[in-house]
C-alpha cells in the first residue's frame, strides 16, 4: 500500500519525534510513504472570518499538490494541519463562489475543487491497516502503561472535519489497546491546552494545561497520548515549570501515539527520538519494561 | 432604522458589522452561558463568552473595544459545538479580533517575544499565535 503524505512544519523540527516514528511505524506496517512534493506551511489556524479568503491559499495549495501529483487522499499527522486542511478542502468542495475567487486567485495552478480526501493518520490505521492486524504485529506490548487519549480540539472539533464525534476517543483507544496498553478513561480528552495562547503566557502559567494535567493524575492516568505539537508543547514541555510554580502537583509524561506505536512494533528507540520529550516520558517506559532492549 | 433600547446603545450598524464578519446572527443568542461552561480560558477573561455575547447583541462597541476576552479565546470551538442556539461562537470572537487588527494594531508584537521562547516553541504555535494576535 502507498500512501501521499503531508507532514508540516513542525513535524520536519520540533515534532520530529511525531513524524519520524510514524513513517518508521507505516515501513513497519508494510505502506509505503510518498511525502507530496513543494508542500508549504498549512497556515496552522483556519481562518474564521467570511470575507478572509487568503488565509486559505495556503492550505489550498497543499491540496493542489498532491492532486496534481495525482494523489486522490491525503494522509496528514499534525492535529492542526488536519483542521486547516480539511477545513479549507470543504470550502473548496461545497462553496461555489469562495473556490471560483481561489481558483482564479491562484491562476499559476490547476483548478481545484475538494477532489482529494484529507485523512488523519488516526483514521488511515483504524480504516487501512484495522486493530486486528497491529495487534498481531506488537512485539513490546505496553502491558500496564496506563495511558487516556489526549484529543484536545483540533482533531474533534467543527463536527463537519471531526475525525469522530465530539465526546468519542474510540480510534487513539482503539490503537492504545491493540498496542496491549491500559486505557484509562480521561474526562479531559477533549479539553483544550491553552494552544496559541502561549505566546501570551509566562512558561508555565497555563491555567487551561495544568486544569487538565491536573485531572489527569487524579484519574490514575500516567501517561497522556497526543497527535498534536501544540499540545505536547504545552502539556508536555512547559510540564517542568508547572511543577516548579506549583501549578501542577504531579508530572504526566506525555507521548504522541505515534511514539508508542513503534516502540510497541519493535522499532528502535532512535525512531522515535525521545531526546524531544521530556526525560520523565523515557524513564516511564523503562519501568514499564515498554522499550525493546537496544 | 435605530435600536433603542438602552441609553449605552451604540448603533445596528455594529452589530450587522459582526454579523456580517462572522458569517453568524449575534441575536440568536439566549444567553444560556453553555458557552462560558464550556470555556477553558474563561478564568483568564475579564467577561465571560456569555457577556461579550450579551454585549454584541446590544452593539456596545466601546465596551467590547475595551475587554480582553477574545485575545484570550484559543479557537477551541468548544463553546461552538454546545451551543443550542447554533452559533458559532469562535467566529464572533475572532471577528471581534479582527475588527481591532485590521486597524493595524497588534496585540502581541512579535519582537517583544524572547528568543528562547522562539527557539523552543513549535512553529504551530508561532503561526497561529501571530495569525491571531498581529495585524
Amino acid at each position: 500500500m502507498k500512501i501521499s503524505y503531508y507532514p508540516g512544519c513542525t513535524l520536519k523540527t520540533k515534532a520530529k519525534n511525531l513524524d519520524r516514528a510514524a513513517v518508521a511505524s507505516l515501513a513497519a506496517l508494510g505502506v509505503e510513504v510518498n511525502e507530496i512534493e513543494r508542500w508549504n506551511c498549512c497556515g496552522a489556524v483556519h481562518s474564521l472570518t467570511a470575507d478572509d479568503l487568503i488565509h486559505q491559499v495556503g492550505p489550498v495549495r497543499n491540496l493542489v499538490r498532491a492532486k496534481e501529483q495525482g494523489a486522490d487522499r491525503l494522509v496528514t499527522l499534525c492535529s492542526m494541519c488536519y483542521n486547516t486542511l480539511a477545513r479549507s478542502n470543504r470550502i473548496m468542495k461545497n462553496d461555489e463562489v469562495k473556490r471560483d475567487t481561489i481558483n482564479r486567485f491562484m491562476d499559476e495552478e490547476i483548478d481545484y475543487a475538494g477532489e482529494v480526501e484529507v485523512v488523519h493518520f488516526l483514521t488511515f490505521l483504524a480504516e487501512n491497516i484495522g486493530w486486528e492486524t497491529i495487534k498481531k504485529q506488537v512485539k513490546v506490548p505496553l502491558t500496564g502503561l496506563r495511558v487516556a487519549p489526549y484529543y484536545g480540539c483540533t482533531l474533534q472539533r467543527p463536527a463537519e472535519v471531526g475525525i469522530e464525534p465530539f465526546g468519542s476517543y474510540t480510534l487513539m483507544t482503539g490503537l492504545l489497546e491493540a498496542l496491549g496498553a491500559t486505557v484509562v478513561p480521561f474526562n479531559a480528552a477533549d479539553k483544550c491546552c491553552g494552544s496559541y495562547q502561549v505566546l501570551g503566557n509566562p512558561a508555565g502559567e497555563n491555567s487551561a494545561g495544568a486544569a487538565i494535567l491536573n485531572l489527569a493524575a487524579g484519574a490514575g492516568i500516567e501517561a497522556l497520548a497526543t497527535s498534536c505539537p501544540l499540545c505536547e508543547y504545552n502539556l508536555g514541555k512547559q510540564q517542568q515549570q508547572m511543577l516548579d510554580k506549583g501549578k501542577i502537583g504531579k508530572g504526566i509524561p506525555t507521548y504522541y501515539f505515534t511514539q508508542l506505536l513503534a516502540i510497541a512494533l519493535g522499532l528502535d528507540s532512535a525512531s522515535c527520538h525521545f531526546e524531544l520529550n521530556d526525560r520523565s516520558s523515557v524513564e516511564l517506559l523503562k519501568n514499564k519494561k515498554c522499550l525493546a532492549a537496544a | 432604522m435605530t435600536l433603542t433600547i438602552t441609553a449605552q446603545t451604540l448603533s445596528i450598524a455594529s452589530i450587522e458589522k459582526l454579523n456580517e464578519l462572522s458569517g453568524e446572527s449575534v441575536k440568536l443568542c439566549m444567553q444560556c452561558a453553555t458557552c462560558t461552561g464550556m470555556c477553558p480560558m474563561v478564568q483568564e477573561m475579564d467577561y465571560s463568552p456569555r457577556q461579550v455575547m450579551h454585549m454584541a447583541q446590544f452593539g456596545l462597541v466601546g465596551k467590547l473595544a475595551d475587554i480582553n476576552t477574545y485575545w484570550k479565546c484559543a479557537s477551541c470551538h468548544a463553546c461552538s459545538v454546545k451551543c443550542p442556539r447554533g452559533i458559532d461562537i469562535a467566529k464572533v470572537m475572532e471577528a471581534l479580533r479582527q475588527q481591532v487588527l485590521r486597524k493595524s494594531k497588534n496585540y502581541i508584537e512579535p519582537s517583544r517575544l524572547s528568543a528562547e521562547a522562539i527557539a523552543e516553541m513549535p512553529q504551530i504555535a508561532l503561526v497561529a499565535g501571530f495569525r491571531k494576535f498581529t495585524s
